[in-house]
């Protein structure tokens, strides 16, 4: 089964939003349909947490059709910002790998 | 801009800041309710007035019913009162609320305070608590981010790829606060010495790039402040600081919802002050700005309009005089101290580390995680 990642968007001005809402944020209409993502996107910024028995990066991922999401970086050793990144899963959780 | 209330009178302009005091400070072993005494009967005292003249109180962190719960402790029953709850920014919204309930008539004497005991009380989560139903709980608790400290942390990554600095650049604010607060006996750092660049980088990592000595401290500690009409303040015994100009923002609580990491509500807040109050950040003579993280400063200073985008390290005005959250004391909520500084400072009565002749005083506070801002101008009485 693919898993996809959900995204709102409006029939009105045709931007997307990640929080599911009875109206766009955008432009207040309220008219909306649901599309998967693309599952591609960019690092806006990450932070290592250290606080942890083992270390995460979790990060801010600007998807390409806008929405950003908090979410983690996996399989990343040198994550950086603007770093392309594309969309993995860990149990229901969307995460994000390093495009190769 | 200015606002004018039933009788004509501007809020901005016509209300003074008659009273201000801080708390014992540090690990003090006081329940909240007693520092709150404290610091309310030592503004009073400084204000040369008394219980008996407050008809308006604004406060939280009590309890649910914060104002009421004060009152009631104080034996007081305000006509007025606010516990808006909108983290440490809120201390410079009570001002503008108190101002314009004067100005109005619903109240005379206001008095805006805080105390935490949360050292003492060890009461600080440093993954915060997400509150069910919010979309934050569905959509982001489960990435473990700690709060406040990851979305600093991520506004400094972003800060620091975008202008080209590393760690170095912002552990200087963290030796500068430290330095300052050498100048403040009241401050909780005070006497323990200098830190180096290198101190604060070889310091445990807690979310990168900031690392304990980036992170504000954890203290007990609160303040208050008494306002009153400007026209009564001038017959009082401390030199009046009138209330010129306030400006808020209010603009996210997750995590991934800011467009742009780099662009906060300071940048409206302050705009909206400065308006209000009608004059320029050149004016400013000392600048009380909340120093949650080091990054807050670079950024805050910038979006204030007293620094170019990427330059706000270099800035070299007065700021943060008392050491700030840093190196002074944090107890959850900084709004009210910062105040506090601001008023000692326009009344010349700092020692070693006044401002000479300092006239015009910026003091802003953020809440959550740059999610509120309220900027607060406040000048001599001329």
């Amino acid at each position: 089964m693919t898993r996809s990642l959900l995204l709102q968007q409006c029939v009105n001005c045709r931007k997307f939003q990640y929080l599911v809402r009875p109206f766009c944020v955008f432009c207040r209409t309220t008219v909306l349909s649901a599309v998967a993502a693309a599952g591609t996107g960019t690092v806006d910024s990450f932070t290592v947490v250290h606080r942890a028995e083992t270390p995460y990066t979790l990060a801010r991922v600007r998807l390409t059709e806008g929405p950003i999401l908090l979410t983690h970086l996996i399989d990343n050793p040198e994550p950086r910002c603007d770093q392309p990144v594309r969309l993995a899963w860990r149990g229901d959780l969307p995460v994000f790998r390093p495009v190769e | 801009m200015s606002v004018a209330g039933p009788s004509g009178t501007r809020a901005a302009g016509s209300v003074a800041i008659v009273g201000a005091a801080e708390c014992d400070l540090g690990k003090t072993g006081k329940s909240v309710l007693e520092l709150q005494t404290q610091a309310i009967t030592r503004a009073l005292a400084d204000a040369g007035l008394t219980l008996s003249d407050v008809d308006g109180l604004a406060t939280n962190g009590i309890s649910r019913f914060s104002v009421t719960q004060l009152a009631d402790w104080l034996g007081l029953q305000p006509r007025w009162g606010d516990s808006t709850f909108a983290g440490g920014s809120v201390f410079e919204m009570y001002v503008a609320r108190a101002a314009q309930a004067i100005t109005s008539g619903q109240c005379s004497t206001v008095v805006v305070s805080y105390a935490s005991n949360q050292r003492s009380a060890r009461s600080r989560s440093l993954t915060g608590v997400y509150e069910e139903g919010t979309p934050e709980a569905a959509l982001e608790e489960p990435y473990r981010p700690l709060y406040p400290i990851s979305y600093y942390a991520m506004v400094a990554q972003r800060y620091l790829h975008t202008y080209g600095l590393d760690r170095a650049s912002l552990a200087a604010v963290a030796v500068a606060a430290r330095e300052k607060a050498q100048l403040n006996p009241a401050a909780w750092t005070y006497g323990k010495g200098t830190l180096t660049v290198d101190d604060v980088l070889g310091a445990p990592m807690i979310s990168s790039p900031l690392g304990a000595l980036d992170c504000c401290l954890v203290t007990d500690g609160g303040g208050a402040i008494v306002l009153t009409s400007l026209e009564r303040a001038r017959d009082l015994p401390s030199r009046p600081v009138v209330v010129l100009g306030y400006g808020e923002a209010f603009t996210h609580t997750g995590m991934a919802t800011a467009p742009d990491l780099l662009r906060t509500g300071a940048i409206d807040s302050g705009r909206r002050a400065f308006t209000r109050a009608g004059v320029t950040p050149a004016d400013i003579d000392v600048v009380q700005l909340y120093d949650s993280f080091t990054i807050s400063v670079p950024l805050g200073l910038e979006a204030l309009g007293f620094a170019s985008p990427g330059e706000g390290l270099g800035f070299t005005g007065p700021h943060n005089t008392g050491g700030g959250g840093l190196a002074y004391c944090h107890p959850g909520q900084l709004g009210v101290l910062l105040l506090v500084e601001a008023v000692r400072q326009l009344r010349g009565s700092c020692g070693p580390r006044q401002v000479p002749g300092a006239s015009l005083a910026l003091a802003h506070g953020t809440g959550g995680i740059f999610s509120s801002h309220a900027t607060v101008i406040l000048g001599v009485d001329r």
